[in-house]
């Protein structure tokens, strides 16, 4: 923290970069989501995986290691100069759960994208935020076909907390992926200042 | 490396494609180093790189490569965030974070730190947030 410059002050004060995770099983529509509200094309970042891949990537016999990539796509929507939002969608698969610690550092919430045929398969991304108590939205991506369920049954098959919103949405759409990220910012909201009580109470 | 290949492509597989990775490893790019230097510096995804005023010395330094030129023209536009220039490079962000380590201790750039948990923007920040989105 030293090293950096005197003036780094400055910036944090004139620009300011907030950060929304997307998660969900795969295949279920993240980047899909991101792109649909992202202002520029989803953009795929790489993090390497060093360390913290070794265990899970280490090969009995193999005596030399093999460093491994995973994507990330996200995208951004700029609301003025100096104000931004930064939309990733999380990896997919279980095994990159550690680069979520890093991701969900100081997010300000996450959309958790379901689908109603698989609706297991966002169960980790529930249980991940609820025991980090990072807010989220749950948003039912209503893929055409697919039963369509409410959101109260959604609701109760994930044995979601009392006030965890639930958001039906197509993720193609701009205003449906709009509509989520208010619903998340709205919520973040009134989880931050319900926070800010408790502590001062 | 060019008999093996070879052997390979002779049995008509191709023993490289692009799941394979980088050819090159890709911590080459930073001389092994796989940390910043500044020690403590943590740079967020999202961590804004702008450049500084002074960042034409970057030119002068031959300490310094054509990928950290690459970061420095990146941010010449506007401020980018960490991801940002990992995309625009077609850095991995590790690789990225040293690079950038490097332009931060020799003040060519400045960089946002990340917000703290606990520090989440105000209300009215939130406001504004939603007000823009509804804008869109």
């Amino acid at each position: 923290m030293v090293s950096e410059h005197p003036d780094t002050t400055d910036d944090d004060t004139t620009a300011l970069a907030l950060k929304i995770l997307v998660a969900g099983g795969f295949g279920v529509g993240k980047t899909t989501l991101v792109g649909a509200v992202s202002e520029i094309k989803p953009l795929r970042t790489e993090e390497l995986l060093s360390e913290a891949g070794q265990s899970v990537d280490d090969t009995e016999g193999v005596d030399h290691k093999v460093t491994t990539t995973v994507a990330m796509d996200f995208g951004r929507i700029t609301i003025r100069s100096g104000l931004s939002l930064y939309l990733f969608g999380t990896p997919g698969q279980d095994r990159f759960w550690f680069l979520w610690d890093e991701l969900s550092q100081g997010a300000l919430g996450a959309v958790v994208l379901a689908d109603t045929r698989r609706l297991e398969d966002c169960f980790p991304a529930v249980d991940y935020f609820e025991h980090r108590h990072i807010p989220f939205v749950v948003a039912v991506n209503c893929f055409t076909g697919a039963r369509a369920y409410g959101a109260q049954d959604v609701s109760r098959a994930l044995d979601l907390d009392q006030g965890t919103p639930v958001v039906l949405c197509d993720a193609r759409d701009r205003d449906s992926g709009k509509e989520v990220l208010i619903r998340l910012v709205e919520y973040a909201g009134r989880m931050h200042t319900a926070r800010l009580l408790n502590s001062v109470g | 490396m060019t008999e093996n290949g070879g052997a390979l492509r002779d049995q008509g597989s191709r023993w490289y494609d692009g799941e394979a990775g980088p050819l090159i490893r890709p911590y080459a790019l930073t001389g092994g180093r796989t940390r910043p230097r500044p020690s403590g510096v943590h740079l967020d995804l999202i961590a804004l790189v702008s450049l500084h005023r002074d960042a034409s010395m970057v030119h002068g330094d031959f300490r310094l490569g054509p990928e950290h030129r690459a970061l420095v023209e990146l941010c010449r536009g506007e401020t980018q965030s960490l991801a940002e220039l990992a995309a625009g490079t077609d850095l991995p962000v590790g690789v990225v974070r040293v690079l950038i380590g490097d332009l931060l201790e020799r003040g060519c750039v400045t960089a946002s730190r990340p917000v703290p948990p606990a520090q989440l923007p105000d209300e009215r920040v939130l406001s504004e947030v939603i007000a823009g989105l509804k804008a869109l």
